[in-house]
């Protein structure tokens, strides 16, 4: 098992260093000379070229290169040009807020989208298949920032329900004091019950808008390969030897279905960190996708180039949890390492 | 016998519903089996067989439902049975054994834990004592170190030994009857035997009643009583097995056993007896375009008719096909290795090795030095069980597959040393030819039958024209007796006889001196088999080729081939004329071959 | 003596093979009304892409303040925005800029991905390495992440919008192609194509590729809202396409402010259109599987 695990880690390492290799190419894609780009628009020649020689940008790519990989291994993104800010500050205090919105809305989507995938096919062409079929198919074109808009639209404009989709917490309220960096866990851990219920009130909408976006790829992975393994030879097997409907569809089909299931969270994850920015902006959620779309906006590159770094080196760590949760369930990749 | 049978089907039809309708899949089929009793059931693909024993289970899938008559089990109407009765009865009173064990297991549990599944849901044992149990069981199928296996997961366990914990599954609860659906196809012979002699050793002990679903009637004939012959939904003849060899009444049933290839006869007594003065070739025609249901008449071609030579000749008539008695063979052979690293080695071959004390080589030995010789107008055969390295000396010989060490001389000229990417457009090329396993698989889903056909012509022929390449297919398909008609369809739109024939066409086609069957029908029906076998002898004789001819059944090779070849984990074991090989085999192995093979009571 | 010539020999069997194309897709059609209901609507898509700008009621451009923010009416079917433009006529002129990113992006990513692939699966070895380590890359990254990326560094136009939905989406294409070449490479067919003497990039080409264009199709389909969606949430967060261009992301990002104060429709018509195209192709290509398929339906 800890073979497995540290294979894994080893396989994870060429994914991050492709990935620093593509974050230092896009720097250097930038349209127009970087030192010019990086210094601002009023600099003059003087101050572009001592920004040149301060970045390291006169010296050969390789040397660039190794000098970026160093910046990074020291945990420095650069300097936001709008605030004046560390880039890594910023992310790591805006993290937990984009992680917190995140982890619910997957929840959320995975505790419904799996019980509906096994129930429509366990039931193929009942009420449940054909609602499953349905909400998949409309789930995956719906654009998220539309689904969030309307969300608000209706339980904020005219039902009343939701608070105005400004931030984590309304004015009313501070924040708990930061433990996890979750409103929800800190406001628990500190009982405070108010804070609470403001947090997840805030949440709850830009989740939702998450779920129901991640929730379409879920159902119908786990639908399909549920009627797969429902029509195996093993399921037949078990089913000629009197095994209750429970123990086949639980113990036997269950499991074996969820390998693909698994396999298509990290496609979700995908999707979900990409969704994430726009969810942000539409809720004005205080993350690092409304912190790099602001950057985008004033064209100040470090911030983005932190945030794309920070997201796919996340992206990493949750295909790493995938593969060694893959191994748990599948003997074959755990006994194979 | 006055008691009441143990099972009792009468007049059962089952139906299907799918998108073109309603369809019979069992008409009217009446089956009894007594207590003890061991009964065949024998059909080819599509006769129904499967699907009775589905209804008796009551586990068809949810298109399928019981339309008319009743299936009694010990008095109990399956039919009107309460789901629930049904599984009590499922695993501890009748259970099944399935073709294809490995996916018959769940790939995620340890398959002690699986039995144990059963023991427990049918209260043959408590959860605390379950395991110990299942290892009994294990036991039972004599699957040695039983303690250790009881944590193994399939895919760490053989084929045959995936069989024998599907078996240990089916009885574990000592059920009165066990339904065994093609329990050995895709097994080697000697696992088959195995396989099939302790199915009859643990039910025989526990006088259990046996049903046998089967293609192979020599199979159904040496391990049961009965034998009932299913074609297309119904039944066509129950009789003993002694007197169905003996004097089979039906003519299906006649038609089956004449192509079931078997010792003491020859290729032409496999085609049915009808229509004698027609040449073999458009006889099956007949055979294969009524195998796939056509209503069309077969047409009329005019085929020089080939006189039918002895498949054994005397050695001496064999040196006039050489080009000189002293030239030298065709195909020479020597020394010839193939390695593959070890890591790729497939994990039943890694569990063979595991065994070996020493510390594994680095590289794993599919073919070990081997020689032969392959004269012109001979046909070889190449026999051994799956893994023994048939096939991939075959694609070295073929130059698709660069050999690691050795020597291939074809027609005085060392083709070995030519890279196998490199041969593709040689002259030599052409020369070498070959017939795929499976012919569906063996033929482009985007190309016409005349398409395929022509791509050796175009490639490498002279091909001269259009209208002379158009020619020259409709010519080859004539001589495979492929109705001309046909050559303008798609490979889905003909029957796997007609394929096969498009297969041979453009096998043929470049007029090649050396032809490598590799197990050319072992993807079809006996009877269309015994059609193409003929066919494959015609042509050998008038266009002079030879034959290698890879196989993994003795019976087959016995009638095709002169010389025999036996194979084992990449060495050969023994060689020679295939009429003493059989009849007095020098070597072990091909012995164990021998008496693997079943030998129904004649 | 060419397979050209040759294949000119056999009118018949085309015909037929296509005529039991369109058949069998009619009897999928008859079978599943839904992808009857997706063709149709795509039909009105490509007819809005190609004819909008010269079918809508107001130009799309043309602002007027009076009329500011009025609700749907007989006047304006979706109402008017904050400068008083037309909504339906942007919706409908937004059209071709949408369906125009989306079909070059795919037929970009289809060119690499899939040839790319398809090499990968059949030669294997270094090619095949060196197209999964890429597509590895590629596939680290969260895919919009990495679009905001390529866009923000390569500069804020429609074109390297195209460009970032090619990229994001080459390992899709290039996994699917490769693994269908690979299951096809030592299939009985290629084989018997290297006996008939095909050279290796001749089996590719003539064997091997026209039996994946089908799933490489039905692919397209399904991606092709997939790279809408790509280009509108980009043109949200201010990437790419630019005020006052009609497009629909940019349109719902201009409406998304007066969704709190009420005005729904500012966002809403636009957003709605851009989820019926997207769920047409998504159907379209689901109704492609079952034609090209009939055994792949879920």
């Amino acid at each position: 098992m800890l073979a497995m695990i540290l294979k894994r880690l080893l396989v994870a390492i060429p994914s991050l260093i492709g990935v620093v290799i593509i974050t230092f190419l896009l720097t250097r894609a930038l349209p127009g000379d970087p030192a010019a780009y990086f210094a601002g628009p009023a600099a003059t020649q003087e101050a572009i070229a001592q920004v040149r020689a301060k970045l390291g940008l006169d010296q050969p790519l390789p040397t660039q290169f190794m000098r970026y990989a160093a910046d990074l291994a020291r945990g420095d993104l650069g300097t936001s040009l709008t605030t004046g800010q560390p880039v890594a500050t910023e992310i790591r205090n805006r993290l937990p807020a984009s992680a917190e919105l995140t982890l619910l809305g997957l929840i959320i989507s995975v505790l419904i989208a799996v019980p509906l995938g096994i129930l429509a096919a366990t039931r193929p062409g009942s009420l449940v298949d054909h609602a499953c079929r349905v909400l998949t198919t409309a789930g995956v074109s719906l654009p998220v920032f539309f689904t969030g808009l309307i969300l608000v639209y209706v339980f904020y404009y005219l039902l009343g329900f939701a608070p105005a989709p400004l931030g984590r917490l309304d004015v009313f309220f501070s924040a708990p004091e930061a433990i996890t960096g979750f409103y929800l866990l800190d406001s628990l851990i500190a009982r405070d019950l108010e804070t609470f219920r403001a947090a997840l009130a805030q949440l709850l909408l830009p989740a939702l808008t998450l779920a129901i976006f991640s929730l379409a790829p879920i159902a119908r992975m786990t639908r399909a390969s549920m009627l797969a393994v429902l029509a195996s030879d093993f399921v037949r097997t078990a089913r000629a030897n009197g095994l209750t409907p429970f123990t086949v569809v639980v113990t036997y089909a269950f499991r074996n279905a969820m390998l693909p299931v698994v396999t298509t969270l990290g496609m979700v994850f995908s999707f979900l960190l990409g969704a994430n920015v726009l969810v942000e902006k539409v809720f004005a959620w205080p993350g690092i996708g409304s912190y790099a779309v602001e950057a985008l906006i004033a064209s100040d590159f470090a911030p983005v180039q932190g945030f794309v770094l920070t997201m796919a080196a996340l992206y990493v760590a949750l295909n790493l949890v995938i593969d060694i949760l893959y191994g748990l369930i599948d003997p074959r990749v755990r006994i194979e390492a | 016998m006055s008691e009441v049978p143990l099972l009792d089907v009468r007049d059962l039809t089952v139906e299907f519903h799918t998108r073109r309708g309603t369809v019979r899949a069992v008409e009217h089929i009446d089956l009894t089996l007594a207590k003890g009793e061991t009964l065949a059931i024998v059909g080819e693909s599509g006769s129904g067989k499967s699907v009775t024993s589905y209804a008796v289970m009551r586990i068809l899938d949810r298109a399928g439902r019981i339309a008319e008559g009743s299936v009694r089990f010990t008095g109990l109407n399956v039919h009107d049975a309460t789901e629930e009765a049904m599984r009590d009865l499922r695993g501890r009173e009748m259970s099944m054994i399935f073709q294809n064990p490995r996916a018959a297991l769940n790939p995620i549990r340890k398959v002690g834990r699986q039995i144990a599944d059963i023991l427990v849901r049918h209260v043959q044992a408590a959860s605390n004592d379950a395991a110990e149990k299942a290892v009994e069981a294990l036991e039972q199928v004599r699957i040695a170190r039983p303690r250790e296996r009881y944590h193994a997961y399939p895919f760490e366990l053989s084929g045959g030994m995936c069989q024998r914990v599907v078996i240990a599954l089916a009885l574990a609860c000592r059920p009165q009857l066990l339904i065994a659906d093609e329990p050995t196809t895709g097994l080697d012979v000697t696992t088959q035997k195995a396989v099939m002699d302790l199915v009859v050793e643990l039910t025989r002990e526990r006088g259990m009643s046996t049903i046998l679903i089967t293609h192979d009637l020599g199979l159904a004939a040496a391990y049961c009583d009965r034998v009932v012959v299913m074609e297309k939904g119904h039944v066509v003849e129950t009789a003993d097995s002694k007197a169905i060899f003996k004097a089979p009444a039906h003519g299906y049933t006649k038609k089956l056993m004449r192509a079931t290839p078997r010792p003491g006869v020859t290729l032409r007594d496999l085609l049915p007896e009808d229509s004698p003065s027609t040449s073999p070739r458009l006889r099956g025609e007949v055979v294969a375009r009524s195998a796939a249901g056509e209503e069309a008449p077969p047409r009329i071609a005019t085929v020089e008719k080939a006189p039918h030579p002895d498949p054994l000749p005397a050695s001496g008539e064999r040196e006039k096909d050489g080009v000189g008695g002293e030239a030298e063979p065709l195909l020479v052979v020597e020394k010839l290795v193939k390695e593959y690293p070890r890591q790729g080695a497939p994990a039943g071959l890694k569990k063979l090795f595991a065994k070996r004390p020493s510390p594994e080589p680095d590289v794993f030995r599919a073919v070990d030095g081997i020689s032969f010789s392959v004269d012109r107008g001979e046909s070889v055969g190449l026999v051994g069980e799956s893994g023994c390295g048939k096939s991939t000396t075959s694609m070295m010989v073929m130059r698709l597959l660069d050999k690691t060490d050795g020597m291939i001389r074809f027609a005085g000229g060392d083709i070995g040393e030519i890279p196998a990417k490199n041969f593709a457009r040689l002259p030599a090329r052409s020369r070498i030819q070959m017939v795929f396993q499976d012919p569906t698989d063996s033929l482009n889903p985007r190309f016409t039958a005349a398409r395929a056909i022509a791509d050796p012509i175009l490639r490498l022929g002279e091909a001269g024209g259009r209208d002379a390449v158009r020619a020259r297919c409709e010519d080859l398909a004539r001589q495979v007796g492929l109705p001309i008609e046909l050559l303008d369809r798609f490979p889905h739109q003909l029957s796997g006889g007609q394929k096969a024939r498009v297969g041979i066409a453009r096998a043929i086609a470049l007029k090649p001196d050396l032809i490598i069957l590799d197990e050319p029908t072992a993807a079809l029906d006996v009877s269309v088999q015994a059609v193409v076998l003929n066919l494959l002898q015609d042509l050998k004789d008038t266009l002079r080729m030879s034959y290698l001819f890879v196989s993994h059944d003795l019976n087959v090779v016995r009638l095709l081939c002169n010389r025999v070849i036996v194979m084992r984990t990449g060495r050969i074991v023994e060689q020679g004329e295939t009429s003493r090989v059989l009849k007095a085999p020098e070597a072990d192995y091909t012995r164990d071959l021998l008496a693997a093979i079943p030998h129904p009571p004649l | 003596m060419t397979p050209l010539t040759f294949r000119r020999d056999e009118p018949a069997a085309r015909t037929s093979g296509l005529l039991a194309v369109v058949k069998h897709g009619r009897y999928v059609i008859g079978e599943n009304p839904v992808t009857g209901f997706a063709f149709a609507l795509f039909v009105v898509i490509v007819f809005a892409a190609v004819f909008g700008p010269y079918v809508v009621p107001y130009d799309p451009l043309a602002s007027d303040t009076a009329a500011a923010l009025k609700g749907p009416s007989a006047a304006h079917w979706f109402g008017t925005d904050q400068l008083g433009r037309d909504v339906f006529s942007r919706v409908v002129v937004a059209t071709r800029l949408d369906f125009v990113i989306a079909l070059a992006s795919v037929a970009l990513v289809f060119a690499m991905g899939g040839l790319a692939g398809v090499a990968a699966g059949f030669f294997g070895g270094w090619t095949d390495r060196i197209v999964g380590r890429l597509a590895d890359t590629i596939m680290a990254f969260p895919l919009f992440v990495l679009a905001m990326g390529i866009v923000a560094a390569l500069g804020n136009t429609v074109q390297n919008i195209v460009i970032a939905t090619a990229i994001v989406n080459f390992p899709l294409y290039a996994r699917i192609a490769r693994s269908e070449a690979n299951i096809r490479r030592d299939a009985g067919f290629v084989m018997a194509a290297r006996l008939s003497g095909n050279g290796e990039f001749r089996i590719l080409l003539a064997h091997i590729l026209p039996n994946i264009m089908p799933i490489m199709i039905v692919q397209m389909s399904l991606t092709m809202g997939y790279a809408i969606l790509n280009a509108a949430g980009l043109s949200f967060i201010g990437l790419g396409v630019r005020p006052p261009t009609a497009e629909w992301g940019i349109m719902v990002a201009e409406g998304a402010a007066f969704m709190v104060s009420g005005e729904w429709w500012i966002a809403f018509f636009p957003g709605l259109a851009l989820m019926v195209a997207v769920f047409c192709f998504n159907l379209l290509g689901d109704g492609l599987r079952d034609i090209v398929d009939p055994q792949r339906r879920t």
